[in-house]
């Protein structure tokens, strides 16, 4: 039996290429863009986040591909209404249920709002409580995380429990819960999906944190009398930044599929206000009457959205290697 | 590992009691409070006083918590004046409908996410494992309740091959007596987790082929598919066990929506009824049980993994 013994190479922590976590599996098997991370994906300076972003999609053709129907999916949503104009809240019951036609290219509803422009108001909604509720949701899960990792102990025993507690009631349960207690505004909503989606973060971060908290410059900071909130914002988050950034990105697809969730259950954005969801919602009522019209457009716009996060948030996390578990 | 199955058991228990103060917190956000939630909106001042004083919600607040988890302990979680039943009658007859729905679509997605796995990692980077990673993405995408109106569409809709309404009737038995109203909903909660399972089994099965018994199975010359269902199969497959505990709040949201939208008669279907009608007594019981059940959940697939796989560390 022979026996090799394995030497740390340096910057030893990352994994063999193409050798993945759950759902870190790149789509294409698109290779870890470049390496250019010392020290096990450590990243220093917001320049560098930005420039290793950068090499990230010059790189890889889908996240690029992403990038881009993100920028079509916003333009088409604000920019669409003032091109094409249709009327959103007062019903039309004379043209109620037309199939697609040069007047209504993705045909009507059932009580006569224009589809496509139906699709555009309501991906306001979904794309404003997406980017809301994913940034408010990282915002506060990586101060948790870092804070409950950086101190450890029981500190970080009682906040994990608590990220626990909350992880084990169902997001869909807790949303409805509030859902009926708060009155129903953007914000609101915003607030909803966040509740239920900082979880993964705080996770993440708290794990990052804890690995961070006993590097030399931190124990120097310590040393040098750095109070440890400002070790916290300085050293801690500027470290964790790459997780975050990565995190946010698959968090605003996760955010729309919940707020489309949410509305299809008619517990949404109220009347008449719409989302994707609360379209599919009404869709299914026509199931049977062959209205496809009801059924495809916003199914369509939730997939090709969520994708499009997905294919960018997972092109940043092979550049940063950084092992996130999706949920 | 008795230290360690103490450490989870204790571990659990304080997730228990955090699951049951967050809903405590939530029975105290409703304006009005747990009165508020039990008499509905129109009740009159001196009616939420009645219902306060009788229930000893005007006493402390930690002295309310230990009335309310007193009252969990025995059985009693609460009362929906909704339906005029105990929300324990209620979660009696709807619960096992969802364990049967939730349990047929774990086995699914396992018994199709596993074998795809397996076969992307031993052709991994060639055309199939794209395909079937391509496929695995579409569905993280694609919300639940659309893939589950496409089905509809083309199965009983376009088809007419299954029924688009799930089985109906009471009791457990009721569901099983038409099995072909079963296969829509299961197949589309199924969806839910066949993703996950099928891209942990690639990164499991991939990491495992590198490994130095893996070269010396091959080397006593076993034929590949003895290798693979004899040695890759078993090591690579255990960890799953662990998933499965982990997925189970996505899994059970998912059935929330899955039964409301093929008018399965489960405990998604009546808590999404009570939304609609603001039943807080019944929302904040299924709640509590729910979350207890998760918490069960993983720790039994953590505990199960554990006496499996001797791999494990037990830290």
């Amino acid at each position: 039996m022979t026996d090799i013994v394995q030497t740390p190479t340096p910057g030893g922590v990352s994994a063999a290429p193409g050798a993945t976590t759950v759902a870190g599996a790149p789509l294409a098997g698109a290779p870890l863009a470049g390496a250019p991370l010392a020290e096990g994906g450590e990243i220093t300076s917001s320049a560098s986040l930005l420039r290793l972003f950068v090499s990230v999609f010059a790189e890889n053709r889908l996240a690029i591909v992403g990038l881009v129907t993100i920028v079509l999916m916003v333009l088409f949503c604000y920019l669409g209404p003032v091109i094409y104009h249709t009327t959103q809240v007062h019903t039309a019951l004379l043209t109620a249920n037309l199939p697609p036609s040069n007047a209504h290219p993705l045909g009507t509803t059932s009580v006569g709002y224009d589809v496509l422009g139906r699709l555009m108001v309501g991906g306001q909604v979904s794309l404003e409580v997406g980017l809301g509720a994913a940034l408010l949701s990282s915002l506060f899960g990586a101060a948790w995380g870092a804070v409950s990792g950086f101190f450890g102990r029981w500190t970080d025993s009682l906040m994990m429990r608590i990220v626990d507690s909350i992880y084990a009631i169902p997001p869909l349960l807790l949303m409805l819960l509030m859902v009926t207690i708060f009155s129903p505004t953007t914000f609101m909503f915003i607030v909803v999906v966040a509740i239920v989606s900082w979880l993964p973060t705080a996770r993440l971060v708290r794990g990052e944190s804890l690995s961070v908290r006993t590097r030399e410059y931190v124990e120097a900071a310590r040393g040098a009398g750095v109070t440890r909130g400002k070790i916290i914002v300085r050293h801690i988050i500027p470290n964790v930044m790459g997780t975050i950034v990565v995190q946010t990105t698959l968090q605003v697809a996760n955010a729309i599929l919940l707020l489309a969730a949410l509305s299809y259950l008619g517990l949404g954005p109220p009347p008449p206000a719409t989302s994707w969801g609360a379209m599919l919602n009404n869709g299914l009522n026509f199931i049977y009457d062959g209205y496809w019209w009801l059924i495809y457009p916003a199914g369509f716009a939730i997939v090709v959205v969520v994708l499009a996060f997905n294919f960018v948030g997972d092109a940043l996390r092979d550049a940063l290697d950084v092992r996130l578990q999706r949920h | 590992m008795l230290a360690y199955i103490v450490r989870r058991l204790i571990q659990a228990l304080i997730v228990v009691i955090g699951v049951t103060l967050v809903v405590f917190l939530l029975i105290h956000l409703l304006p009005g409070g747990p009165a508020r939630a039990a008499l509905g909106a129109r009740a009159t001042k001196a009616e939420i006083h009645n219902f306060n004083v009788a229930n000893g919600y005007n006493r402390a607040i930690p002295v309310q918590y230990g009335l309310y988890i007193w009252r969990l302990l025995h059985g009693n979680l609460g009362y929906s004046y909704k339906y005029n039943q105990t929300v324990l009658s209620l979660l009696e007859t709807n619960l096992p409908k969802t364990a049967v729905l939730v349990g047929l679509a774990y086995a699914l997605s396992l018994v199709v996410g596993v074998p795809l796995g397996l076969y992307q990692a031993v052709r991994r980077n060639k055309f199939g494992d794209h395909a079937v990673t391509a496929f695995a993405f579409a569905g993280y995408a694609m919300p639940n309740f659309w893939a589950g109106m496409l089905l509809i569409l083309a199965f009983a809709v376009g088809l007419h091959l299954l029924p688009a309404e799930a089985p109906q009737g009471a009791t457990v038995g009721a569901i099983f007596t038409d099995p072909r109203a079963l296969v829509l909903p299961v197949v589309t909660l199924a969806l839910v987790n066949f993703a996950q399972f099928s891209r942990f089994m690639r990164s499991s099965a991939i990491e495992n082929l590198v490994q130095d018994y893996m070269r010396t199975a091959r080397a006593k010359g076993i034929s590949t598919g003895r290798v693979i269902f004899r040695h890759l199969l078993p090591n690579s497959v255990t960890p799953i066990i662990t998933l499965i505990g982990l997925t189970l709040p996505i899994v059970l949201s998912g059935a929330i929506v899955i039964e409301a939208v093929f008018n399965y008669p489960g405990m998604g279907l009546l808590f999404w009824n009570a939304a609609l009608k603001q039943d807080y007594p019944l929302m904040m019981g299924v709640t509590v049980v729910v979350g207890v059940a998760t918490v069960v959940g993983s720790l039994l697939a953590d505990l199960l993994y554990a006496a499996i796989d001797p791999r494990v560390r037990y830290d």
